[in-house]
C-alpha cells in the first residue's frame, strides 16, 4: 500500500489518469452493488451516479494515508449527505482504509458501516451527515484552523443539490469567500432528485453557477460522469489552493444509476428499491457496459 | 422663552445593566479571562457572528486579532466552523446571543459539536432576563433547551469571579460547554466570600437554620442580598451556589437541603426546565419528599421595557425576594 495516494502529483499522464479512475470507480460500483443487496435497498441510484466523483477524489486527490486515517497532514473529505454513505464506504474500500471483506456487514446491527454515515464509526468517515447543510460549515472552519496551523491540507466537502435549499450552505459559502479559502473545495452532485421529486419542483436552485460565481467562488460545471472532465474540473481547482485563494466549487452533473441501464430508467429513484433477482442483473449490466467501453 | 419640554422617559433596555447603583464591577470579565488565557495556550481561538461587541469578544480580537475569526450574522456557519476548528485541534470559543445559539443553530450545536464531543465553548450574551428587548432577545429559556443535549456542560456565572475563574476550565474541559454570559460591567460579589468556581461544583455560600435558598446565576448576588434583609426579619438564611447546572452536583445540593429548612431555588431563567426542576428531579431521584419553592420567570413570553422594572415585575428583585419568603414564613 502506498504511504500517500493522490495520483494527480505522480506525474501520470491524464489518459492513464483517466483509466485509474475509471477502473475504480467500475470497481466501487461493484461494491455498492454488493452492499445494496444486503439490504435490498437503499440510496443506490445516487451511489451510482456519483461514484465517478468520489473515484477521482479518492484515487486522484486526496493525499491520505489508508493505513493511519487520522494521519494529521491528511485532506479531509466531508460527507454531508450522510445517506450517501453507501457510496463512501465503496470509496474507503477502494482507498484501502477499509476492508473489501467488511463491506458484507454494511447496515447490519454492529457494522462500522451504518446506512447513514457516522464519524465515530467509520475509519476515514471525518464528519457525521445526515441533517442536511452541515458539511460547508465545519469544512469552513477546518480550513481556517488548518490555515491557522500552517498545515497545507485541503478541504473537501461533499454536498447534494437539495443541500443548496438550506441557507446554512450559503452562509457557508459567503463565510469561505470572506475568508479566502482557497483550500477549500465544495463538490456537489447535481443529481436533479430529492426526496419529494424533482430539485426543479421542490425548490428551484438554478442558475446554481451564478449564485455561487456571486458569492464569490471559483466555479465550474461538469459532466460528473465524464472522468477526464472531472480530472481537469479538479486540476483546476487544486490551482486555486493557496492560503489566501478562492474556494472552489465543481457543480457535477450526474445521472443516476450511472452505468446500470436497469437502474438509470427506474421511475422511483430516490431511495430504490431493488428485487432479489435484479441485483446480479445489475452487475452483469455494469460489467457489460464497463468491458463494452474499454474495449 | 420656550416652553419647558416634557421630560422623556428613558430605558436603555438593551445596555441595562442589572448592577446596583456604587456596586463594585469589573469590566468585559470574560474578554480580559480569554485574552489571558490565549497567552499561555495557542490553541485558544475565538469566534463570533456579529456580535463581538455585545459579548465581550472584542477584548480578544483586540489583544488575539490572528486567532479571531468574524463570522458575520450566521450563527449556523459560527458553530460549525468552530466544530471544525476543534476537529483539527484548535480550543474554540464562539459568541453570539444566547436566544441565537439556543434556538437558531441547535442542530449544528448538537450533531457538528455535542455527538462528537469536541472541546468548543458556546458563549451565550444576554441570557434569562438581562436585557429589556422583548422575546427575541431574552433567552428565558436556554437552559430547559440545552439540559437535553447530551455531553453539553452548563455554566451559569454569578459574577466576574465565576466568570473570569471558569473561563480555563471551560478550555481544560474535553467536551462542550455554554457559558450564560453577564457581559459589560458584570458585578464583583463573590470575592467577599470564601469562594473559588470549580466546573461541575456548588457552594455553600453562607449557613443559616431557617431558610436555604438554592441558586445560579445572577440570581446567586440577590439571593446573598436578600439573605441579608432577611436576617433583620429574624430569618436566616444559608445560600448555596450551584452556578453549574449541567452536570448538576446534587450530592452537594442534597445534602444542604435534607432536613427542616424551607427550600427556595432562586435563577433568572423560566420555572420550566432549569434549576427549579433540575432540583426537584434530583430530589425525587432519592426519595425527597420536600416542597420547594421555585422563585424563576414565569412560563411565558415576556414584557419589553427596563431592566429594573421588569425585574420587579417578574419577582427577581432583592424585595420581591424577601416579600416571597416572608410570606412562606408566615
Amino acid at each position: 500500500m502506498t504511504a500517500v495516494s493522490a495520483s494527480r502529483t505522480e506525474g501520470l499522464d491524464l489518459a492513464a489518469r483517466a483509466d485509474r479512475v475509471r477502473e475504480a470507480a467500475y470497481r466501487m460500483r461493484h461494491h455498492m452493488l454488493d452492499m445494496g443487496e444486503v439490504q435490498g435497498q437503499g440510496y443506490v441510484g445516487q451511489a451510482l451516479g456519483v461514484a465517478d466523483m468520489l473515484a477521482v477524489t479518492y484515487v486522484d486527490q486526496l493525499r491520505l494515508k489508508p493505513e493511519d486515517p487520522h494521519w494529521e497532514q491528511r485532506d479531509r473529505f466531508l460527507l454531508s449527505t450522510g445517506h450517501y454513505a453507501i457510496a463512501l464506504y465503496a470509496a474507503l474500500a477502494e482507498a484501502g482504509i477499509v476492508p473489501v471483506d467488511e463491506l458484507d456487514t454494511y447496515g447490519s446491527d454492529g457494522s462500522r458501516l451504518p446506512m447513514s454515515g457516522m464519524a465515530s464509526y467509520t475509519p476515514g468517515m471525518e464528519i457525521s451527515g445526515g441533517s442536511l447543510g452541515h458539511g460547508l460549515t465545519v469544512a469552513v472552519g477546518m480550513a481556517l484552523g488548518l490555515r491557522l496551523r500552517s498545515s497545507s491540507s485541503r478541504v473537501f466537502n461533499f454536498l447534494s443539490d437539495g443541500e443548496l435549499d438550506e441557507g446554512s450552505t450559503w452562509e457557508a459559502a459567503m463565510g469561505a469567500k470572506h475568508h479566502g479559502l482557497g483550500g477549500l473545495t465544495a463538490m456537489v452532485d447535481m443529481n436533479a432528485l430529492q426526496a419529494d421529486g424533482r430539485t426543479e419542483s421542490v425548490l428551484s436552485i438554478e442558475p446554481a453557477e451564478e449564485k455561487w460565481a456571486a458569492c464569490g467562488w471559483f466555479t465550474q460545471r461538469v459532466d460528473g460522469n465524464d472522468v477526464e472532465a472531472l480530472l481537469a474540473a479538479f486540476d483546476a481547482a487544486a490551482e486555486q489552493a493557496e492560503p489566501h485563494g478562492t474556494p472552489s466549487v465543481i457543480l457535477c452533473d450526474t445521472k443516476i444509476g450511472r452505468g446500470v441501464p436497469l437502474l438509470e430508467t427506474r421511475e422511483k429513484a430516490h431511495f430504490m428499491r431493488i428485487d432479489e433477482h435484479e441485483w446480479q442483473q445489475c452487475r452483469d449490466q455494469l460489467t457489460a457496459g464497463f468491458e463494452g467501453a474499454s474495449a | 422663552m420656550s416652553t419647558p419640554t416634557k421630560k422623556r422617559l428613558t430605558t436603555s433596555a438593551m445596555i441595562a445593566s442589572f448592577a446596583d447603583p456604587g456596586q463594585p464591577t469589573s469590566s468585559a470579565p470574560f474578554g480580559h479571562a480569554l485574552a489571558a488565557l490565549a497567552e499561555q495556550d495557542q490553541r485558544i481561538v475565538g469566534l463570533t457572528a456579529d456580535l463581538g461587541k455585545y459579548t465581550d469578544m472584542h477584548v480578544f480580537a483586540e489583544a488575539h486579532p490572528d486567532r479571531f475569526f468574524q463570522m458575520g450574522m450566521a450563527e449556523q456557519l459560527l458553530f460549525g466552523a468552530a466544530a471544525g476548528m476543534a476537529e483539527v485541534g484548535l480550543v474554540p470559543f464562539a459568541s453570539t446571543y444566547s436566544v441565537f445559539a439556543a434556538r437558531r443553530a441547535y442542530d449544528f450545536l448538537c450533531l457538528d459539536i455535542a455527538e462528537p464531543n469536541l472541546n468548543v465553548n458556546i458563549i451565550g450574551g444576554l441570557p434569562g432576563l438581562t436585557t429589556g428587548y422583548g422575546p427575541s432577545h431574552q433567552a428565558t429559556e436556554d437552559i430547559a433547551i440545552f439540559r437535553g443535549m447530551p455531553n453539553l456542560t452548563i455554566v451559569d456565572p454569578c459574577d466576574s469571579v465565576d466568570i473570569e475563574q471558569a473561563v480555563p476550565q471551560l478550555a481544560a474541559a474535553d467536551g462542550p460547554t455554554y457559558l450564560r454570559l453577564l457581559r459589560g460591567k458584570v458585578p464583583t460579589v463573590l470575592d467577599e466570600y470564601d469562594y473559588e468556581f470549580r466546573l461541575g461544583k456548588a457552594s455553600v455560600l453562607r449557613g443559616g437554620n431557617d431558610v436555604v435558598f438554592v441558586s445560579s446565576g445572577l440570581m446567586t448576588m440577590r439571593a446573598l442580598q436578600a439573605a441579608q434583609d432577611l436576617a433583620e426579619h429574624g430569618v436566616d438564611v444559608s445560600v448555596v451556589h450551584s452556578p453549574t447546572i449541567k452536570p448538576f452536583d446534587a450530592e452537594t445540593v442534597l445534602r444542604e437541603t435534607r432536613g427542616d429548612r424551607l427550600v427556595v431555588t432562586l435563577e433568572n431563567h423560566t420555572v420550566v426546565g432549569g434549576l427549579f426542576e433540575t432540583l426537584a428531579a434530583e430530589m425525587a431521584k432519592v426519595g425527597e419528599q420536600q416542597r420547594v419553592v421555585p422563585i424563576a420567570l414565569p412560563d411565558r413570553f415576556l414584557d419589553a421595557g427596563a431592566l429594573p422594572t421588569l425585574h420587579e415585575r417578574y419577582g427577581l428583585a432583592r424585595g420581591s425576594i424577601v416579600s416571597k419568603v416572608l410570606a412562606e414564613l408566615a
